[in-house]
């Protein structure tokens, strides 16, 4: 069974963004960029499925900019088989990407695409069920714990209030959770063996896919600050404070 | 121009997320239609019957909504989508899975997470957890919208009249099952909706240590919530988690304990109304959003403060 893991290239999780000054967007310049870290989760659950026997191929794609290449590199350094770029400069939306990756479904014939639950920069969360839509296939979002037998996929999923296991028939979707796994370190030979792994280009006017946005931002704005606080001393002067000031007591 | 709202519940009662959607769907303006998708939910929808503001409630009711598969419930979401302008659905867990499933096959974008309406069409939503607030514009007939609940201050759940009107509920897709749910009882109130939330960080060190927010959480009447940072160590169940991937909380009170205060879980409680942060590093980031810090060894200070009030 073939997996396939799509990964975006974001702006790494530590750096704390900042707005331009003519709030046109972020400032993503000089700024490290790094593979999602849910995605992250999803390569490593692939690779996974493959170190069982599960899975035969995992392949890695993104679609975006030349350097998603170095995404796609780290996602064979984990430990995908070979990967695909699907080129391009226009801002991608995820109505476009699910599309981009539908074209690369319908090409590749996986059993299973495991993506992250959402990407860290627009914190959309909405590809993975876009593609499941496109491509009438069930879904399970959130994911937990993936475990496939046969020709079905159990998924115990983090939902509002606790867990909720489902059963899907393959070919599926899973979008994954924090907590599925920990992503292994990557390291120097495999770093090395990645360079020698099958990286496809191709662009969205080759799959026939429209990418043009949907949404037009207008602006990008910082968020109201909090005025500052104050230390106090002692919880008795927290409790007054509490009572007599703030009146949440 | 009427709106759609996709009802949040559990076939017997009404989630309150739904009253701060239809709130949001008040300020886009036009009639409102609430959709309750479910399985032996009549009570639901007479709930939302009840709700201020709804003009008539959509009741679909049938086997294969019962337990809130995606695949079906977007099905039914289509089934009566027609004419509306615009989707609402909390963006709840059960309203992020169903929402992008809808705009995809209706082929027109998702507006994830709003927080403000500018206009019918033009809305405002965090971007990098928070850091940054797009004001977006959406050029598609149809908008589908997930509504950040917290940002919008929910309808009365009574005073309403609207009429239930049944429709043909949709067939189960047989692409998916369900299994089994694991929920927490618990006696104390939903995290998302509480008034009063009681947070701890890696700095109460253990599982059994986190047990020491207990009587503070009981006194306040508060949700315990977590940081990420507690519940990867294992500290506190995953659905505790506040922050940019986990829950968005915006409480009256929320009391952040041993938590450092990392960007993402910032994120996820910085429109709290009040935030008092306890934190033995006065450095920790904590203190720069909170207006009470209190630098002090938690163990001695929280039981204090539990005799205290």
């Amino acid at each position: 069974m073939k997996v396939l893991v799509p990964v975006k290239r974001v702006v790494d999780y530590n750096v704390k963004v900042r707005v331009k000054s003519d709030q046109s967007g972020v400032d993503i310049a000089n700024v490290k960029m790094s593979m999602n870290p849910f995605d992250e989760i999803a390569v490593e659950e692939a690779t996974r499925l493959k170190e069982k026997g599960v899975a035969t191929e995992v392949i890695a794609v993104s679609c975006g900019v030349t350097q998603c290449q170095e995404t796609l590199r780290t996602a064979m350094a984990i430990g995908a088989d070979r990967a695909a770029l699907v080129q391009t400069d226009v801002e991608l939306q995820p109505l476009a990407v699910a599309k981009l990756l539908k074209a690369l479904v319908d090409k590749e014939q996986p059993q299973l695409v495991i993506l992250g639950k959402q990407a860290i920069d627009d914190d959309a969360n909405q590809t993975g069920q876009m593609l499941a839509a496109l491509l009438n296939w069930p879904q399970a979002t959130f994911a937990s714990k993936v475990d496939v037998s046969g020709d079905a996929v159990t998924v115990t999923r983090e939902v509002d209030g606790g867990l909720e296991t489902v059963s899907l028939k393959l070919p599926a979707i899973v979008t994954t959770d924090l907590r599925l796994n920990e992503p292994r370190y990557v390291t120097l030979p495999n770093i090395m063996k990645a360079k020698k792994k099958t990286l496809d280009v191709v662009t969205p006017e080759e799959l026939g896919v429209d990418v043009a946005p949907r949404i037009k931002t207008l602006k990008v704005s910082d968020p109201p600050a909090r005025s500052a606080g104050i230390l106090v001393p002692d919880v008795a002067t927290l409790v007054d404070k509490l009572k007599n000031e703030a009146k949440v007591l | 121009m009427t709106i759609l709202v996709i009802a949040e519940h559990d076939n017997a009662h009404l989630k309150a997320a739904t009253l701060n959607t239809v709130a949001a769907a008040q300020k886009i303006g036009g009639d409102i239609h609430v959709l309750v998708a479910g399985n032996g939910a009549q009570a639901v929808a007479e709930q939302a019957a009840q709700a201020a503001g709804v003009a008539k409630v959509l009741l679909a009711d049938g086997p294969a909504l019962a337990e809130g598969l995606a695949e079906n419930v977007a099905e039914q979401v289509l089934a009566v989508a027609g004419d509306y302008s615009h989707i609402l659905f909390p963006a709840t867990a059960a309203g992020k899975n169903v929402a992008p499933r809808v705009a995809a096959r209706l082929d027109v974008a998702q507006l994830s997470d709003i927080i403000s309406v500018e206009s019918n069409d033009t809305f405002t939503r965090p971007i990098y957890a928070g850091n940054a607030i797009a004001t977006v514009q959406s050029s598609d007939a149809v908008k589908v919208i997930t509504v950040r609940t917290t940002a919008f201050d929910g309808v009365a759940a009574q005073g309403g009249s609207a009429a239930v009107e049944s429709v043909a509920a949709a067939s189960d897709s047989g692409l998916s099952s369900f299994v089994g749910r694991e929920v927490a009882k618990s006696d104390r109130p939903e995290l998302a909706g509480a008034a009063v939330v009681v947070s701890g960080g890696r700095g109460l060190g253990s599982a059994e240590n986190f047990k020491i927010l207990d009587p503070l959480a009981d006194k306040l009447g508060a949700a315990l919530g977590a940081s990420r940072a507690a519940v990867d160590a294992g500290y506190a169940p995953n659905d505790w988690q506040v922050g940019q991937t986990g829950k968005i909380v915006a409480p009256q009170l929320y009391v952040a304990v041993g938590i450092s205060g990392a960007i993402q879980h910032l994120a996820g409680m910085k429109d709290s109304k009040v935030i008092v942060a306890i934190n033995k590093d006065a450095e920790a980031p904590i203190f720069g959003v909170a207006d009470y810090g209190l630098v002090a060894d938690l163990f001695t200070a929280v039981p204090e403060l539990v005799n205290a009030l």
